[in-house]
């Protein structure tokens, strides 16, 4: 690894050009011309193949969804976080979990107990749900949820919280990330092997399709691969390649296209190159829209539309001078919203090393309403459609997507890419040319290596603290509802559910949703299912 | 990492040879920063032995005395690196292997960071 230099060294290195190269390799032109866009500007918004965006009318009709990941500590805490942050107009929720909760641990096991409350909010029973949602309407907010290994569990304890209220269902709305072949490559918060895993996916979704026909199952995510290492070109393919291996399962498994298909979504990272995030998603929803239509032939144009929400990039921000971070979420904002976002989390300044505050939540939050309610770059759908280099930008993003997903298929397909370690070995191996493009200087980021002051440390940041008492008072809380509920009930529905896991032509989602109404906690849940399944052997490969 | 190799000559000179374990204990599921130390130390010359995921600091402590390992990489994003960190160093303790080095990565201030002259031998935070 190259060594950092010295501060008078990088300060000397600080560009006095502005180079030529994007991020994820492009060289772009010194100028581009009318006739290095042989096609011109392309079709209108909402037209096939909806490079210009899926909307004719763009934010026109409604602005994107506003939503901040929050989530800590108790379902206590956490629901005033979320009171606050709808006073103050955000207009979507997005549930943060805690690692536990995350990997299938109840908060009394020994695994778990450094990290209750941590990353999120702790939910090992539908008593917490129920807490975490008092006083919200689950007819009328849209929530996210950013949970995969146990995404199906915790999605059928939302659906067993809106019965318990006297709520259809049917009336939910919102997302479950429920991404598993992602964390296999990145973040890590698998359970079981993949195949299993991808039934348990499918089973969701299709399950979905019928029982809350509003609400997105899945959201296919390349964030955290791009947060991982991955480049934007590699973010989108490896994020659409899996898009695609979830389609095949979903066929496998008797899903009609045309119909699961419209409620298949995505999430990404927005980072700091402007120009090249917005011919990224520009090129995504093009060559998901023109996959669907050859080699699935869905006719549906609801089927073909590429939807996406964003979160700004974690990667682009850094701990130096963190107040410089603000500036950056802004410049990402931009770009979503000139790419066409569905919905936008912008990163909080601060998110470079803690959780939040609730100051530096709500900056977050006022960035988007600026971008909105100021800017103008909302006005027009697709405002940068018809620009020479964006359009040649686009077509050269396609290109090089269509490549790295020419790859992953030619290897045998995401899954057996993500199974042998293949993928991930690719991503680490990335991470590690960045971090040496980083600390060599070649890779300029503002504070960090260049313009870097010494001895500062977040100096002007209030620190955020969960309280030390969380963790005990979510164990204790567990244990009193261990003790009220009927555990002939639970064991009944963890028997039912076993053998659902066991017979591959069940859907297992009805039997989640009884064990949740019975309070079965989600590690009861993942010990019956691992027992039928196993859990992932991680293959490591550098 | 920067901070610990101070010079490419340096650092293969340091670590030529060398057995070094890189762990993750705990629940976080965030491998990037693992990982890309472990390719560095191995560009250094380094053997690079990489636990994998959810690893508890027993089963850490016994993989290094196991492997025979010079120094122990602890990698932790998610906050619990002041609980982990302590447990994986008395679990080496409890194995009889208190003189192996540890070195941390985590998202931890420098003057938050007293593990550093407490226990801990170095540390890393991570750049982005």
């Amino acid at each position: 690894m190259t060594a950092l230099k010295q501060k008078q060294d990088l300060d000397a290195e600080a560009p006095r050009g502005i180079s030529p190269v994007t991020p994820s390799g492009v060289e772009a032109p010194r100028v581009v011309t009318a006739d290095m866009v042989p096609h011109g500007a392309p079709e209108l918004p909402g037209d096939y193949p909806f490079t210009r965006g899926i909307f004719p009318d763009g934010f026109r009709g409604r602005a994107w969804t506003m939503r901040q990941y929050s989530g800590f500590g108790t379902a206590e805490e956490s629901n005033a976080r979320y009171q606050f942050l709808l006073r103050e107009g955000q207009t979507g929720l997005s549930v943060a979990l805690d690692l536990p909760t995350q990997c299938g641990y109840d908060p009394s096991d020994p695994m778990a107990r450094s990290e209750i409350g941590k990353v999120g909010v702790s939910l090992s029973n539908l008593s917490e749900m129920e807490i975490l949602f008092d006083g919200i309407d689950l007819a009328k907010i849209s929530t996210s949820f950013t949970i995969n290994g146990t995404a199906a569990l915790i999605y059928a304890m939302y659906v067993a919280c809106a019965e318990r209220r006297g709520i259809d269902p049917a009336l939910l709305t919102g997302t479950i990330q429920n991404d598993i072949l992602k964390e296999y490559v990145a973040r890590g918060t698998w359970i079981f092997p993949v195949r299993p895993s991808m039934r348990l996916t499918a089973d969701s979704i299709l399950y979905a399709n019928r029982t809350t026909p509003r609400f997105n199952p899945i959201s296919i995510a390349g964030a955290h691969m791009r947060d991982a290492g991955c480049n934007a070109v590699e973010e989108m393919a490896y994020t659409l390649a899996n898009g695609l291996a979830y389609v095949d399962e979903l066929l496998r498994r008797g899903g009609n296209a045309e119909k699961f298909a419209k409620r298949l979504s995505f999430f990404f990272y927005v980072h700091m190159d402007l120009f090249e995030e917005v011919a990224k998603f520009r090129a995504g929803r093009r060559i998901w829209a023109e996959i669907m239509k050859t080699r699935y032939g869905v006719t549906d144009p609801k089927a073909q539309m590429f939807r996406f929400g964003v979160v700004c990039g974690g990667s682009s921000l850094v701990a130096p001078q963190p107040q410089n971070n603000i500036v950056r979420v802004a410049i990402e904002t931009v770009a979503a919203v000139l790419s066409g976002a569905q919905s936008i989390f912008t990163c909080a300044y601060d998110e470079a090393f803690q959780i939040p505050t609730e100051t530096s939540a709500e900056i977050a939050l006022r960035t988007q309403q600026i971008v909105a309610l100021e800017s103008g770059v909302a006005r027009s759908v697709d405002a940068l459609g018809g620009s020479h280099y964006v359009e040649w930008l686009t077509d050269e993003m396609e290109k090089r997507i269509r490549e790295r997903m020419d790859e992953v298929e030619a290897y045998g397909g995401a899954v057996k890419a993500i199974e042998d370690g293949w993928l991930q070995m690719r991503v680490a191996q990335r991470a590690h040319e960045r971090k040496r493009q980083i600390d060599s200087g070649a890779f300029p980021v503002v504070g960090l290596n260049v313009f870097r002051k010494e001895d500062e440390d977040r100096g002007a940041v209030e620190v955020f603290r969960i309280d030390p008492k969380a963790s005990r008072r979510v164990v204790e809380k567990y244990e009193a509802v261990m003790d009220r509920r009927d555990n002939a009930a639970v064991s009944r529905a963890l028997d039912r559910l076993g053998a659902a896991a066991a017979d591959d032509g069940e859907n297992i989602m009805p039997y989640l949703v009884e064990c949740c109404h019975a309070y079965a906690t989600v590690g009861e849940m993942v010990a019956r299912l691992k027992a039928c399944w196993g859990e992932f052997q991680e293959p490591i490969r550098l | 990492m920067s901070d610990i190799l101070e010079t490419p000559a340096a650092s293969t000179a340091l670590l030529k040879g060398k057995r070094i374990l890189v762990a993750k204990p705990g629940l976080d599921g965030h491998d990037v920063g693992a990982k890309v130390i472990a390719l560095a130390l191995r560009d250094a010359g380094a053997e690079v032995i990489y636990t994998g995921l959810r690893k508890s600091p027993g089963f850490i402590a016994r993989v290094a005395v196991d492997e025979d390992v010079d120094a122990v990489g602890l990698s932790i994003l998610s906050g619990s690196h002041k609980e982990l960190v302590a447990e994986s160093i008395a679990a080496l303790a409890q194995e009889g292997a208190s003189a192996i080095p540890v070195f941390v990565g985590a998202p931890f201030p420098r003057r938050m960071c007293r593990l550093c002259s407490s226990s801990a031998s170095r540390r890393s935070s991570p750049p982005t």
